[in-house]
């Protein structure tokens, strides 16, 4: 495949990093990057990722835009109120960049349906709300052997973690099982800003852009933990042992796919 | 004793257990928490018999839901 003129020109940034090249941007065209949940953080990471040319994007989400939604979701406009998030975010998508395929997923994610859509995509993001998907895309992702970046916000905080199969803890590693329903509280009890789906759906660009280039160090193994009120990044180590855990561990004991009721952001799905 | 609590090093009293430690700090739900000392996971039904030692470091990691 060769770059057309309008290519060259539209990623020439890209182009001239050494650790992209023609190459690397060949990589990305070819990629396909699975997002669930087009909402405060698959907003940037979609609209990131499309901008980058990263060839196939498949997006999930069950719900319609709400006007609530646009204080963060930045890939929807005022007149997408009422139509799928999904349309919405093809629509902008195919609009930063007529290279990228978009394939929308308008349902919710279920023990049913993740592991089939999930399969032809080489990178997964963790673009949710609630914890029962958190969980679900882990465990799917470690039983199909699916790198994938978790992420969450909430009010002035956010943290993620990149998982690869083989080189480091999954979610279920730090985080045994779902809270109960309403014991943490969500981003719509809570409040968040806006900006922080655009600080950690960046990040999480980023990790599926270094996943698919080959490139740096990815945070496996670690937790980036975010404080916008004391401007400061942590970059927590993990556990490395994960013998025990009940998903990714040697002996899992978690061998199905789980339905856990849903506690969400905005009362209606993803 | 000097331990790091989320990179700070702190002057705490000897025989401080993760328990009171969570206390101290004022954990938010703490029956959630996941909790690291020396980069090795605490067990959750383990933070009273848990002593920390002088140059310990724990953290504290948190659930976080939101996302849309
Ligand atoms: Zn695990």
């Amino acid at each position: 495949m060769a770059f057309t003129n309008e290519q060259i020109e539209r990623y020439s940034r890209h182009i001239i990093l050494k650790e992209v090249g023609a190459k690397g941007q060949k990589k990305l065209l070819n990629a396909k990057v699975m997002i669930i949940g087009a909402g405060g953080l698959g907003a940037p990471v979609a609209m990131y990722l499309a901008a980058a040319g990263v060839g196939t994007i498949g997006i999930a989400d069950a719900d319609e835009v709400d006007l609530s939604n646009l204080q963060r979701q930045i890939i929807h406009q005022t007149k997408d109120v009422g139509i799928p998030k999904v349309e919405s975010a093809r629509e902008t998508m195919e609009a930063m960049n007529p290279d990228v395929k978009v394939v929308t997923y308008h349902e919710f994610i279920t023990s049913e349906n993740i592991l089939d859509i999930i399969k032809d995509y080489d990178f997964v993001i963790d673009a949710t709300d609630n914890f029962p998907a958190k969980f679900l895309i882990n465990d799917a992702c470690v039983m199909a052997k699916k790198p994938f970046s978790h992420a969450g916000i909430i009010r002035f905080q956010g943290q993620l973690m990149t998982y690869v199969p083989g080189e480091g803890p999954c979610y279920r590693c730090v985080f045994k099982e779902p809270p109960p329903k309403d014991a943490v509280p969500t981003c719509k009890q809570a409040g968040v800003i806006g900006a922080m789906g655009g600080v950690i759906g960046s990040l999480q660009a980023m990790e599926a852009i270094k996943y698919i280039l080959g490139v740096g160090d990815l945070l496996t193994g670690y937790l980036l933990t975010y404080d916008a009120l004391k401007m400061q990044f942590r970059k927590v180590k993990l556990p490395s042992d994960t013998h025990s855990c009940a998903v990714c561990g040697d002996h899992p004991t978690i061998t199905e796919l789980i339905d856990y009721e849903q506690a969400e952001c905005d009362g209606t799905g993803l | 004793m000097i331990i790091t609590v989320a990179g700070v090093k702190k002057e705490v009293s000897d025989g401080l257990t993760v328990s009171q430690l969570i206390i101290d700090e004022n954990v938010e739900t703490p029956q959630y928490v996941t909790v690291t000392v020396n980069d090795d996971f605490v067990k959750s039904g383990q933070f009273e018999e848990t002593v920390l030692k002088d140059g310990d470091s724990v953290e504290f990691l948190y659930f976080m839901g939101g996302g849309q």
